[in-house]
C-alpha cells in the first residue's frame, strides 16, 4: 500500500458555495430499490443463494422428467414444482437483505446516506418483490424447455395454464419472500431469523396436527396449510380468506413490529 | 458549517454526552479530543442522526442531518471504517454509495486513487482489508460524494505515520478550499499537528475548547532543574502550581521570568526553561481526562 501525496482531484469547498439544490432533494426509493436489488447479489453468500436456486430449479426439473408419470409432465406441474427450491430459498435473501445491515454493520453507512430508513426498508420489500418475480419468470422458461423434452419423451407436455393460476404460483412467491424480510426486520439478527423463520412455522403446523383443539384454529394461522392451494388448480374464496389470516399474522405483523424496529433503533 | 447546541444523551442515569456546544466553521479543522469513551463517537452519531439525542440540537450548514435529503453530497462521514460488508470488495463498496448518492460512477476510481488504493487493492473483499485501508476506503466513501463538510471519527486509527501525514495533508487542504472539518481522535499529537481549533471532552462534557493557539499559550511554561526537589520546594514557596511532565520537569502556569527568578533567588541550576507548547497541552488533557480512568467503553 502507497500513500498518495497529490491533492484532490476536485475542489474540496465547492459544495458549499452553490450546490445547486443537489442535496435538498431525497433519494427516490427506485434509486434504492437498484441499490438493494444489486446488494441482493453483490456477496458471496447471496450469489451463492442465487446459484443454488437455480440449480435446485433445474434438478427438480430433471427429477420430473425422469420420474413423474407420463400424464404428470405438464408445463403447470413442472413450473409449480420448479418453484419449490426459490419458494424454500428466496426468504433467506429477504431474512439477508434486511439483518445484514446490523450483522455486518452496514447499518451505519446506508443509513447516513439515506437518514430516511422507511424509504430504506421500502427499497428492500421492492427489491424483494422483484426478485421474487424474476425467480418465477426463470422458473417459467426453465419449465418451458423442460416440458418440450418431456413432450420428445413421450411425456403429457401439456401447456395448458391459465393466468389466475399462473398468477398464484406467483403470489406464493411474493408472500414467503416478505415473510422472510419481515422476520429479518424484526429480528435483526441472521442465524436468529433463519432458524426462526423455518422453526415457528413448522412447529406451528406440527402443533396444529397433533392437538386436536388446535386443529380448526391452525386451518386459519397455518400458513404452510393455508398457502397450499396457491399451487392447485382452482382455489376457492374459503380458501382465499384463510390464506389472508394467515398472511396479516406471519408477514403483514411481523413486517410492521420490525419497521418500526428499523426506524427507532439507534445504530452505532 | 456544523453547529452543535447543547446536545446530551442519557443511556439511564449515565450521561453519555452531557451539555456539549462548538460550532466547525468553514476554511477549519476542528480537533474532536477525549479519551475513549469521553462522547465523541455519540456526539458524532448524534449529528449524524443516527442517534437521537436526549436534549438540544445538532445542525449541518443550518439544517439537522436527517433533514438533508441526500446528506452524501453535503457531508462526508466515516463513523467506523470497519462497518462494511466483509464480503463486498472496496470498489463494490464504493459503487453502491455512488449508486444511492447519485454520483457518476467514475468517481469511484478517482476516489480510491485518491487514497491510495490500488487496482488490486480495489479488487479485494473487505474482508482481507488491513485496519488502515480500511479507514482509506472510508475516507474515500466520505469524499465521494464531494462534500464541503467532513465528519471523521478517529479516521487516524490503523494508519501508518506515512499514512497520517497524508491524511494530514488531504484535511489542511480540504479545509484550505472552504470545506468543514470535524476530526476526532484520543490522540493529542494526531489532531494538534492540522486541527485549527480544538474541543476537549472528558466524561461527557466539554472541558475546554478554541483556537489551538489560544489554548497552547495558555498552557503554561516547563520548566526542568538539576535538583528537582529543590525546584518543586521553590515553586511552592513562590505559589506557582505546576504538573509533573514524564520526563522530570514541571509545567508551571507562569511565564518564564516569574519562574527564571525564583530559580536565581533560590541558586537553582536549570537545565530548561521554555514555553510548553504542545507538551503543555498534552498535560492539560491528560489532568483533563485523568479523573476517571474507569470511564472506558462504558454505557
Amino acid at each position: 500500500m502507497t500513500a498518495v501525496q497529490s491533492p484532490p482531484t476536485s475542489p474540496a469547498g465547492a459544495a458549499v458555495v452553490g450546490d445547486g439544490g443537489r442535496t435538498v432533494e431525497k433519494i427516490s426509493v427506485a434509486r434504492l430499490t437498484r441499490v438493494e436489488l444489486r446488494k441482493l447479489a453483490d456477496t458471496r453468500s447471496g450469489l451463492w443463494l442465487l446459484i443454488a436456486i437455480g440449480l435446485a430449479a433445474a434438478a427438480t426439473a430433471a427429477i420430473m422428467l425422469g420420474a413423474a408419470p407420463d400424464e404428470e409432465q405438464t408445463f403447470r406441474n413442472l413450473f409449480s414444482f420448479g418453484l419449490a427450491p426459490a419458494s424454500v430459498l428466496l426468504p433467506v435473501l429477504g431474512i439477508l437483505s434486511m439483518t445484514s445491515e446490523w450483522s455486518q454493520r452496514t447499518a451505519l453507512t446506508t443509513f447516513t446516506l439515506t437518514p430516511a430508513r422507511g424509504r430504506v426498508v421500502a427499497a428492500k420489500l421492492i427489491a424483494a418483490v422483484l426478485i421474487a418475480i424474476a425467480a418465477t419468470a426463470a422458473a417459467a422458461l426453465l419449465s418451458a424447455g423442460a416440458n418440450l423434452v418431456a413432450i420428445g419423451a413421450g411425456g403429457d407436455g401439456s401447456w395448458d395454464i391459465t393466468a389466475d393460476q399462473a398468477g398464484r404460483l406467483l403470489l406464493n412467491q411474493v408472500i414467503f419472500v416478505l415473510m422472510g424480510s419481515a422476520f429479518g426486520a424484526l429480528l435483526m439478527n441472521s442465524p436468529l431469523a433463519i432458524v426462526l423463520y423455518f422453526a415457528i412455522p413448522t412447529a406451528w403446523s406440527v402443533l396444529g396436527q397433533m392437538v386436536k383443539w388446535l386443529r380448526e384454529t391452525a386451518e386459519w394461522l397455518d400458513l404452510n396449510m393455508t398457502s397450499l392451494p396457491l399451487s392447485e388448480a382452482t382455489m376457492s374464496s374459503g380458501q382465499w380468506a384463510r390464506l389472508g389470516v394467515a398472511v396479516a399474522v406471519w408477514v403483514a405483523v411481523p413486517l410492521v413490529l420490525g419497521t418500526v424496529r428499523v426506524l427507532r433503533r439507534e445504530v452505532s | 458549517m456544523i453547529a452543535v447546541e447543547n446536545l446530551s444523551k442519557r443511556y439511564g442515569p449515565h450521561a453519555a454526552v452531557d451539555d456539549v456546544s462548538f460550532t466547525c466553521e468553514p476554511g477549519t479543522v476542528t480537533g474532536f479530543l477525549g479519551p475513549n469513551g469521553a462522547g465523541k463517537s455519540t456526539t458524532m452519531r448524534m449529528i449524524c442522526g443516527l442517534t437521537p439525542p436526549t436534549a438540544g440540537t445538532a445542525t449541518v450548514d443550518g439544517r439537522p442531518y436527517r433533514q438533508i435529503g441526500n446528506p452524501g453530497r453535503r457531508v462526508g462521514v466515516l463513523l467506523d471504517a470497519s462497518a462494511q460488508h466483509a464480503g463486498r470488495t472496496g470498489r463494490e463498496v464504493l459503487t453502491l454509495a455512488a449508486l444511492t448518492m447519485g454520483v457518476d460512477k467514475r468517481r469511484v476510481g478517482e476516489s480510491l486513487e485518491r487514497v491510495g488504493l490500488d487496482k488490486t487493492a480495489a479488487r479485494r473483499r473487505v474482508k482481507a482489508y488491513s485496519l488502515g485501508m480500511r479507514q482509506r476506503l472510508g475516507l474515500a466513501y466520505a469524499l465521494l460524494g464531494d462534500p464541503g463538510v467532513l465528519i471523521l471519527d478517529e479516521p487516524a486509527n490503523g494508519l501508518d505515520p506515512e499514512g497520517i501525514f497524508w491524511m494530514r495533508g488531504l484535511l489542511r487542504d480540504f479545509a484550505d478550499r472552504g470545506g468543514t472539518v470535524l476530526l476526532s481522535s484520543h490522540l493529542l499529537r494526531e489532531v494538534e499537528a492540522v486541527a485549527d481549533k480544538l474541543v476537549v471532552i472528558g466524561a461527557g462534557r466539554v472541558v475546554a475548547q478554541g483556537d489551538k493557539a489560544e489554548l497552547l499559550a495558555a498552557s503554561g511554561t516547563v520548566v526542568r532543574a538539576l535538583d528537582h526537589e529543590a525546584l518543586e520546594a521553590t515553586l511552592q514557596r513562590h505559589g506557582l502550581t505546576g504538573t509533573r511532565t514524564t520526563d522530570g520537569g514541571v509545567v508551571v502556569q507562569a511565564d518564564a521570568e516569574t519562574i527564571g527568578r525564583a530559580a536565581a533567588g533560590a541558586g537553582l541550576v536549570l537545565l530548561e526553561l521554555r514555553p510548553a507548547d504542545s507538551g503543555g497541552l498534552e498535560q492539560m488533557f491528560l489532568s483533563l481526562t485523568a479523573g476517571d480512568p474507569g470511564r472506558e467503553a462504558v454505557r
